[in-house]
């Protein structure tokens, strides 16, 4: 059951969009977002997803996997395509009670958004599942090195990132393993009320959260141990170094780019 | 109070690619009052078949008897199958949660729907049987020691009078004096409440003093069954699963190539002592 969760998951095969250099990943990712908030014309989603569509097919990850992720964001999918369509405001009324208004403005509107809201996900989706946590990391730490001058914490940032993606399988397990201690001590997380249930995750949080702490205790330690004092003067087994496929990717974002404006 | 496990065979992820069987048609009957130990190296499936015993797991094959019941045909099963038999997971001290030791050990009475008066003596005896001294009751459970926190732990489960106990590596990180005490409570607990014990470890030391019987797995497989004595005389054999009979037996082996008249099924220190002894008294 909650091995279910697939947000931020590296899918391990080997593809063209897998080996791409992580930084020319994380700037189509951001192009790719731009261009869902320039284009305003229905045909430009539908160009939009064939490109979408061409690249999922580049990266050989089944189209199921990458869908299952949408399953996370379903209530709030629900709940902004229903302010939408209940509050907007505009000319054509179909239905009027109270405060809530339907027009077909309002319709558009919302369908517009679910829309966004969808390709947003599946779109950054695939930048995690394709990009192995360390290589995401060393990504953005070179990203952010120019920001490093004023003052930005380029490395500790990517440090950060990369230890909380390290923990999420770990703090899984121990989940699963608190909860199957707990079942065997008479615990029921299945049936009752929501309070009931609420009530029923304490004696799991509670040895989470010491063991969470206790882990990141000991990794500070650990870390100490090996003199790690920072960015300052690292250098690194493996750098980053764009290939001839990166730039044909550059070459086809700044395309994708400038069409999204044409259009 | 029984347990039979019959043909029970269990796979992770069946039909997908990182498919793993992580055991293989076990059969075995396990009698009331018993004392048993499983051994088996990382992985063999240990671990996977004591979460068998209560439900935690569903097998892919096979069946789990208690008493004669199938713990698996309904939910009612599943539920008195896990109040009759009571498992002690790895570091057990990290499932502490609650404000106070007294009220941590109430959790699974509470959870079984006994009154007041029952949670307190069972509480009490519990807690008294791990010898903890009535002083610490109102004291939070995080300020005891690692051996304490074990002991704690180990009452929650106890608390609930499963009439089996199994506990999965419960000596694991303690310091000698700490396992001796253990080992001599669980002892005392089988002797006077007539309690089942099933113990996982890799000590061969403890196994070899302490158990009655020792079930060997090795790669899904159930490939001994037999008292710790006739175990531990397949020295090859063991070694070869990666398990390492008592360092006792090495001796004794040497000894005996040497020359030396003594038993070949010595199991403990004090036994190839006694031995060894009498043989140089009797060899002047």
């Amino acid at each position: 059951m909650i091995r279910d969760i697939t947000i931020g998951q590296y899918y391990p095969i080997d593809s063209i969009l897998h080996r791409l250099d992580p930084r020319t990943k994380i700037i189509a990712v951001f192009a790719y977002i731009t261009s869902l908030f320039l284009i305003n014309a229905l045909y430009g989603y539908a160009c939009v997803i064939l490109a979408l569509g061409i690249i999922i097919q580049l990266s050989k990850v089944p189209i199921q996997f990458i869908l299952k992720g949408l399953k996370s964001i379903v209530f709030i999918l629900i709940f902004t395509v229903s302010i939408n369509i209940l509050f907007s405001t505009g000319e054509t009324v179909l239905w009027k009670f109270w405060i809530f208004n339907i027009t077909v403005e309002g319709i558009i509107l919302a369908f517009e958004m679910a829309l966004r809201l969808i390709l947003l996900i599946v779109g950054s989706s695939l930048l995690t599942l394709t990009t192995s946590p360390i290589q995401l990391t060393d990504g953005i730490e070179i990203l952010l090195n120019p920001l490093a001058k004023i003052g930005v914490p380029a490395h500790e940032i990517a440090m950060m990132m990369s230890i909380a993606l390290r923990f999420i399988p770990i703090l899984l397990e121990e989940t699963d393993k608190i909860m199957k201690a707990q079942t065997a001590r008479g615990a029921d997380f299945e049936t009752g009320s929501i309070i009931q249930r609420a009530k029923a995750m304490v004696p799991i949080m509670v040895p989470l959260f010491v063991s969470a702490f206790r882990r990141a205790d000991e990794l500070a330690m650990a870390m100490e141990a090996r003199c790690y004092r920072g960015g300052a003067g690292r250098t690194r087994m493996n750098s980053l170094k764009y290939q001839t496929r990166d730039k044909i990717a550059f070459v086809v974002i700044i395309l994708f780019i400038a069409f999204c404006i044409w259009i | 109070m029984s347990i039979e496990i019959k043909n029970l065979t269990h796979i992770y992820g069946q039909g997908q690619p990182f498919e793993k069987i992580a055991l293989e048609n076990i059969n075995f009957h396990i009698d009331k009052g018993e004392f048993i130990g499983i051994i088996g190296h990382t992985g063999s499936g240990k671990s996977t078949l004591i979460q068998m015993f209560n439900g935690l797991l569903k097998p892919t094959k096979g069946n789990i008897l208690v008493d004669g019941i199938d713990i698996n045909l309904d939910v009612e099963n599943k539920k008195e199958a896990r109040r009759k038999i009571g498992i002690v997971f790895q570091y057990p001290e990290y499932q502490l949660f609650e404000m106070t030791i007294y009220k941590d050990v109430a959790y699974g009475p509470t959870n079984l729907g006994l009154n007041e008066e029952e949670i307190n003596s069972r509480v009490t005896s519990a807690l008294t049987h791990m010898g903890m001294d009535e002083s610490l009751w109102e004291k939070s459970p995080f300020e005891l020691s690692g051996g304490q926190k074990r002991r704690v732990a180990i009452a929650g489960v106890i608390a609930m009078q499963p009439d089996i106990l199994v506990l999965d590596e419960p000596t694991a990180g303690l310091d000698p004096k700490g396992r001796e005490e253990l080992f001599k409570q669980l002892k005392n607990m089988h002797k006077l409440l007539n309690m089942t014990i099933i113990l996982v470890s890799h000590s061969m030391e403890d196994m070899a003093r302490h158990t009655a019987r020792l079930l060997v797995l090795s790669k899904g497989k159930l490939i001994y069954d037999d008292t710790p004595r006739e175990v531990f005389k397949h020295i090859t054999e063991l070694e070869e699963i990666g398990l390492a009979p008592p360092q006792i037996k090495y001796i004794v082996k040497e000894l005996r190539q040497r020359g030396f008249d003594i038993s070949e099924d010595i199991l403990t220190v004090e036994e190839a002592a006694y031995q060894i002894k009498r043989y140089l008294k009797g060899g002047k």
